[in-house]
């Protein structure tokens, strides 16, 4: 069914398989696009939009766009390069994330991705919106100020764990993650080892009493930037 | 109804139990158990996915996503006043102060204590004759104070909001079954649309033809879609055709949510017949035993006429099983209803609204012609663009190319208000300019008007030669006109605002920009605004358009992007000479500070 083909990202031509979405073929292929709702072990989200390349001309979210043959791709130039950046700004002023003191900083993947990217200070001003931290949880926080709405969590409690404890809520700039309760995540049946945990790319979920095993400068992401597997994007 | 009689009457099973537990019947599950008892509580969002067997989470995101779906009452009843560009020329914001003082409550603040209940929503398809409102589904138009009053005192004395008024309007207003208050305001029929017909014509000329002449002569027709992105119809309906599936099906996006328009209303008031015969012609072409038409939730006030109309055709053989007595042509219609979201006019969002769920737009591709509803291939068109195919199997290809322009065949029914003295539905062929339908409509007086509401552009007289067609002005038809005082940079205000409420809210740039964007006009209009926050707004603008995941984030930098271009002079006349102000305003927050720990 599925057939060989041969796509083209920045100059280099890859195989894949008729319909593989274009980042995983790029990521399989050894060269990096910049994301971060999309998740190797989950079904595409597309929301992100950090993912976006050019094919044949056109703004698509790699994620989400599946391969055919003969596809030319963009994927490493200045204009996308800013784009992805202002988006990644827009997540930063969003929420309120303050990366020196939050318990993720150095295995964080918005922190990881603005870093590679080269971002030092967001072009827009912070919203500094009132949000909510949900502690009622006995091994888990749920910190909605450094919630960026990915749907990682969303997908991977309904796909692997099979419990559905997340869901976007509301709509537009309200939009919040939602917990299968009446109340709080406590009254859920989210449990320490549950995939839609260790999916967060952000300080969201947090497991209690875990915090700074690993000390700051000796994390994932202090040693070598995110997608340092991969060649490609600066 | 007083909210404790409703509760007693119903309970959730028996409302899941009428529709069944698969997921796709969630939106109407909700959709009754928001009428049965006032709201969705979370006992009864409970109570709904353990009968349904889904998580409660599940419902609360469905809930939680439409606008006339709520989690707490406002109110015993809620009065859903419309707002945005027509109803304040028409003096909503006068009316807010009247409507606060005689119900004592308090828009977005209302509770369950509150007799009448005060809630605002984005338009209702009625901006020509605003200020227009909802209540329980009953539309309220034309409401002055004295109005406003006797509304309020209606309702608070228990009354029926279906009984406030014995008034109807023009034309099938007044009909049983709809006995609305509202005018159809059709100012200028066309041969197409609003020419005179005779019920079925369509069908029985159909069913004399092969689908693949059908297909030809819509192809030839050169009919392109009418909800203003124009996709060739013909087209569209061969790629549903070549994707092979035992099922296909034939969506009609009546979901027209664009404010200032209201086009569709009018047609779906007047010409049903015709619409719902264009969405055979569509199932006869595709071979698909279904149709669906999704209504907007603010127009249920005409579902059980049009339900009724679908059982007169029935009946008349022009729908069920061999219909028009041909054997195996069987195609039927039934009628969704939205919840009050404006994305869902979007054609991917309105099928996932369709089967059930947040309406937020899918990926594409693959696009709705192989991958649909239920996974199925499935071919979405206007209310307009499937009446005009029907006219078109009436009255031949050639017919209708004789109206319009070469690239722009046949006719276009523009919705047109604001500063006009004929606010109303117009019928003309494409090609007319905006100065030729401003002194139609009695408007010519305009310094601005809106070509394709929010998501179209806010243009100047400079542009009034301009032409309505695909080769120049593309619209859906939604025109709002602006009169010589109008404070056009308020009006793009308004336009952000609503862009802000009505994103779905999934991807970065649209749920984030919108509100950035908004932030930096409103800076502007204070007097802080500086040479580089037009650039910042422009190059935002780029962001938001170049990485949003559907046309709602593509067109909703427009009001600011358009007024940059086509109203420059406004913009440079609140600049300060200053090289750089803050957005944040240092000198507002200390006051408010002050005032807050009363050290004046």
């Amino acid at each position: 069914m599925k057939e060989e083909i041969t796509i083209t990202i920045d100059g280099v031509e890859i195989k894949t398989k008729t319909g593989e979405f274009i980042l995983r073929a790029a990521l399989n292929a050894g060269i990096y696009i910049p994301h971060l709702c999309f998740h190797p072990d989950l079904p595409p989200h597309g929301s992100c939009r950090v993912c976006t390349v050019k094919v044949n001309g056109r703004h698509m979210a790699s994620c989400t766009t599946p391969a055919e043959d003969g596809m030319v791709i963009t994927s490493d130039d200045a204009e996308l390069l800013d784009l992805r950046k202002a988006v990644i700004e827009m997540l930063f002023v969003e929420g309120n994330h303050f990366c020196m003191f939050c318990e993720m900083s150095g295995k964080c993947e918005l922190q990881a991705v603005a870093y590679r990217l080269g971002i030092l200070v967001p072009r827009y001003p912070n919203l500094f919106p009132q949000r909510e931290v949900d502690a009622s949880h006995p091994d888990v926080m749920l910190d909605h100020n450094r919630c960026i709405l990915c749907g990682r969590c969303v997908r991977a409690s309904d796909e692997k764990d099979g419990k559905h404890v997340f869901e976007l809520m509301e709509r537009g700039a309200k939009t919040r993650l939602g917990v299968d309760a009446e109340n709080n995540l406590g009254e859920t049946n989210l449990s320490i080892d549950d995939k839609a945990l260790d999916v967060c790319p952000v300080g969201a979920l947090l497991i209690k009493d875990t915090a700074y095993r690993i000390p700051i400068g000796e994390r994932q992401y202090d040693k070598t930037p995110v997608g340092s597997q991969h060649k490609g994007n600066k | 109804m007083a909210l404790e009689l409703r509760n007693q009457a119903v309970n959730v099973n028996e409302i899941v139990s009428n529709h069944g537990t698969e997921r796709h019947h969630l939106m109407n599950i909700v959709r009754d158990a928001q009428d049965a008892f006032g709201c969705v509580s979370g006992d009864t969002a409970k109570a709904i996915a353990d009968a349904m067997g889904i998580h409660m989470v599940e419902v609360e995101g469905v809930v939680s996503y439409y606008h006339f779906l709520t989690r707490k009452p406002s109110g015993k009843v809620t009065i859903y006043l419309s707002k945005g560009a027509a109803p304040s020329i028409n003096g909503v914001r006068e009316l807010t102060s009247v409507l606060e003082e005689v119900t004592g409550s308090k828009f977005r603040k209302s509770g369950a204590d509150d007799a009448v209940g005060l809630e605002w929503t984005s338009c209702i398809g009625m901006s020509d004759q605003e200020p227009a409102a909802l209540v329980d589904g009953v539309v309220i138009t034309n409401i002055d104070a004295d109005k406003a009053g006797s509304l309020v005192a209606h309702l608070v004395n228990g009354g029926d909001p279906k009984e406030f008024s014995t008034e109807t309007g023009d034309g099938k207003n007044s009909s049983d079954r709809i006995h609305a208050m509202v005018n159809n305001n059709i100012r200028k029929k066309g041969e197409i649309i609003f020419g005179d017909r005779i019920v079925g014509d369509a069908i029985r000329k159909l069913v004399a033809m092969e689908p693949s002449a059908v297909l030809d002569e819509v192809k030839n027709s050169n009919l392109r879609g009418r909800g203003g992105a124009g996709f060739p119809c013909g087209l569209k309906w061969d790629f549903c055709l070549k994707n092979e599936a035992a099922n296909r099906y034939i969506v009609c996006n009546a979901d027209e949510g664009e404010p200032g328009t209201f086009k569709d209303r009018v047609l779906l008031t007047e010409q049903p017949e015709l619409v719902f015969e264009g969405m055979a012609v569509a199932g006869y072409v595709l071979n698909a035993e279904e149709g669906i038409m999704y209504l907007r939730a603010e127009y249920e006030y005409l579902y059980e006429y049009l339900l009724n109309v679908l059982n007169k055709m029935r009946e008349a053989n022009l729908l069920g099983c061999n219909i028009a007595g041909m054997d195996g042509f069987n195609f039927d219609i039934k009628i969704q209803l939205g919840a009050g979201a404006y994305v869902c006019g979007e054609e991917t969002a309105l099928l996932e609204s369709t089967e059930g769920k947040r309406g937020e737009p899918r990926d594409r591709p693959p696009f709705p012609v192989s991958n649909g509803y239920m996974g199925e291939p499935t071919a979405i068109n206007n209310v307009e663009t499937l009446s005009a195919a029907a006219r078109i199997i009436e009255k031949g290809a050639d017919w209708f190319k004789s109206f319009g322009t070469e690239k722009s065949a046949g006719t276009k029914v523009l919705s047109v208000s604001g500063d006009v003295e004929r606010p109303g539905v117009y019928e003309v062929p494409f090609g007319i300019t905006l100065a030729e339908l401003l002194r139609e409509a009695g408007g010519e007086n305009a310094k601005a008007m809106t070509v394709g509401g929010p998501s179209g552009k806010i243009v100047s007289s400079a542009d009034f030669g301009r032409r309505i067609a695909f080769e120049d002005m593309a619209t859906g038809g939604s025109m709002v006109v602006f009169g010589p005082d109008s404070d056009i940079l308020q009006i793009a205000n308004d336009y952000m605002e609503f862009f802000i409420e009505e994103s779905c809210g999934r991807c970065t740039p649209c749920r984030v920009g919108t509100t950035l964007l908004t932030r930096h006009l409103e800076k502007i209009r204070a007097g802080r605004g500086t040479k580089s926050d037009i650039n910042y707004m422009i190059n935002l603008g780029k962001v938001i358009t170049g990485m949003s995941r559907c046309g709602l984030g593509l067109t909703a930098s427009n009001p600011v992007l358009s007024t940059i271009e086509n109203f420059s002079e406004l913009y440079d006349g609140l600049l300060t000479g200053e090289e750089f102000v803050p957005i944040h305003d240092m000198d507002l927050a200390v006051r408010i500070g002050r005032e807050i720990a009363n050290f004046n």
